[in-house]
């Protein structure tokens, strides 16, 4: 009776952890409380099965969540998205190895039971080495080589699939070995999967693979009949979908173009063979020094910032607010244009501005701040490209053609900083480098900020603002 | 392992589970959606009960070791998942906020 009190209060915590966590105010109060809904299920769990082998679960538990524990706390938030790739990554591969051992069990298993081990071996082996491949891509140990993005992948990616369909038939007439080449093959598709995909897509894939784990979960809930696991995985799997879904929104792209499409772009590029030439289709672009852009920031009245995966990479997100604090004492309103993808997991400029004590209410998202891009003095786009490519609306040629797009050319004036004139990841032309009112600023974005800073103190920004308080 | 579940009944649970999880989430803002990913990625870990539902069942040392391994595994996802999404919550702040 005890175990089933607890088991309910778990289910009820959950869905309002997972409930409160959609709203910023409940967030941080929603998380702890799903993590009290984990201690009861254990709790609860505990007390029906007994502590018989305890010395292991102690030893799980001090080295899974000592590292747990320790990552979580040492991570640098730059490195969040790889981080949330690997805790994902290993909670499938839980999923996996808890399938497999309960094969070997010695009471037999109903033919749903050895279903869903067949869906929690496949599901949580997917899941481990996507979320591993994603990681090693984010972390630019991966890049995306040139064969995954030709036709054959797929022919690769269905032999695969059919091969890990023969082996569940295998296990299901009895041959329970063939779990071990089903855990390897699976392991494979995992890889097939992910390894074409990057960049802009990535957001699409971190969210799936998320959703994944949940599926992972909630089949080794049918395996060990555990009601709560079920519950647990299917909100979780349900969550991610929906996620996924507002991140392939945001790109005006369907899930299955991102999976087996591959890179965006990329199928006409990679046989054009064009990177070359698309670097010299650029005619009339303006580049300027920062001395030039801190001139028209310093008489701007209205500046928004669009940081993209450049800024991260660049760890430029505490000169980024330098330079927006100090416009903020000379009497500037700033604001910064979040597109749904940019970055490289869905709300990473999000976290990435927040560590850099940037107020979240000065985040704007793009329905929003779309509209007043016409009455904004200055743009400054860091580390962002196809979010801002304006051939999204005009040309139905490109295969940016429908994303929404923050419309930075409504602008007075653009600021572009970009280390070179190179195409974005999509390898797509922006015709917003070409425009009378962009200027290129050439340089690791962390060095223009810093440079810009300069040149406004030089300009008396921050002095005017100190001499006019102590007035 | 634990009580035998109707697969009938086990099939309810995963369809009101799923449209639970839909219907929680809706509409969620964008200065949320890594948070809410990686706190709905720490409760993916939940396998850690069939882990150790798994631990309380084998027979051998073997398979008990498996079941340490995949706890493990799963205790990593959960608290290294639970931790780094409060950190981050810890830093969303509103203008004027302390």
């Amino acid at each position: 009776m005890g175990e089933l009190t607890l088991d309910l209060g778990a289910v009820l915590l959950l869905a309002l952890g997972l409930k409160g966590l959609a709203k910023i105010r409940t967030a941080r109060t929603a998380n702890a409380l799903a993590a009290l809904a984990l201690v009861l299920a254990v709790a609860g769990l505990l007390i029906q099965q007994g502590l018989d082998g305890w010395p292991w679960m102690l030893l799980g538990l001090a080295a899974g969540g000592g590292l747990g524990a320790l990552l979580a706390y040492r991570v640098a938030m730059t490195a969040m998205p790889e981080t949330v790739a690997l805790f994902n990554g290993c909670g499938g591969m839980s999923s996996l190895l808890v399938a497999i051992g309960a094969v070997q069990l010695p009471s037999a298993l109903s033919l749903v039971g050895q279903i869903s081990v067949l869906a929690s071996v496949v599901v949580g082996a997917i899941t481990f080495s996507g979320s591993i491949v994603a990681m090693g891509k984010l972390q630019e140990w991966l890049g995306t080589p040139g064969w995954t993005l030709r036709p054959q992948r797929h022919a690769f990616n269905i032999a695969t699939a059919l091969a890990c369909l023969a082996c569940c038939v295998l296990v299901l007439k009895g041959f329970s070995l063939a779990l071990l080449p089903l855990t390897v093959l699976s392991l494979l598709l995992g890889v097939g999967l992910t390894l074409p995909v990057g960049g802009a897509d990535m957001p699409v894939v971190i969210s799936l693979l998320n959703s994944y784990s949940g599926v992972a979960a909630a089949a080794a809930g049918f395996v060990v009949g555990s009601e709560l696991l079920i519950v647990a995985g299917a909100m979780v799997g349900a969550a991610g979908l929906i996620l996924t879904q507002v991140m392939c929104t945001a790109m005006n792209r369907s899930l299955t173009s991102v999976l087996f499409g591959g890179a965006l772009g990329a199928a006409g590029s990679s046989t054009a063979g064009g990177e070359s030439a698309k670097e010299e289709g650029y005619t009339n672009v303006t580049s300027c020094s920062p001395e030039e852009c801190a001139l028209t920031l310093e008489a701007a009245e209205r500046v928004v910032f669009v940081p993209g995966y450049g800024l991260a990479v660049a760890q430029a997100q505490h000169s980024l607010k330098e330079l927006a604090r100090l416009l903020e004492q000379h009497g500037v309103a700033v604001s910064y244009a979040i597109h749904p993808v940019a970055g490289r997991m869905p709300g990473h400029m999000n976290v990435l501005l927040a560590e850099a004590d940037v107020p979240y209410d000065q985040l704007i998202e793009m329905e929003v701040i779309n509209p007043d891009f016409p009455r904004t003095d200055v743009v400054i786009v860091l580390g962002a490209n196809d979010v801002v490519n304006p051939r999204a609306k005009s040309d139905p040629a490109s295969p940016l053609y429908g994303m929404p797009v923050l419309e930075v050319d409504q602008a007075r004036s653009v600021f572009v900083v970009k280390r070179s004139l190179g195409s974005g990841y999509a390898g797509i032309r922006n015709d917003l480098f070409e425009l009378p009112q962009t200027s290129m600023v050439f340089g690791d974005a962390k060095q223009v900020l810093q440079g810009l800073i300069q040149e406004l103190r030089a300009l008396g920004v921050g002095k005017t603002a100190v001499a006019g308080a102590s007035h | 392992m634990s009580t035998d579940l109707g697969s009938a009944e086990a099939l309810w649970v995963l369809l009101l589970g799923s449209l639970l999880g839909l219907e929680l989430i809706g509409k969620v803002p964008p200065t949320l959606h890594t948070p809410l990913m990686s706190g709905a990625n720490a409760i993916s870990g939940v396998t850690l009960l069939a882990a150790l539902a798994l631990i309380g069942a084998a027979p051998n040392p073997a398979l008990r070791l498996l079941g340490a391994v995949a706890l493990g595994f799963a205790l990593f996802n959960v608290v290294g998942g639970f931790l780094v999404t409060d950190r981050m919550l810890a830093m969303f702040r509103r203008k004027g906020d302390n």
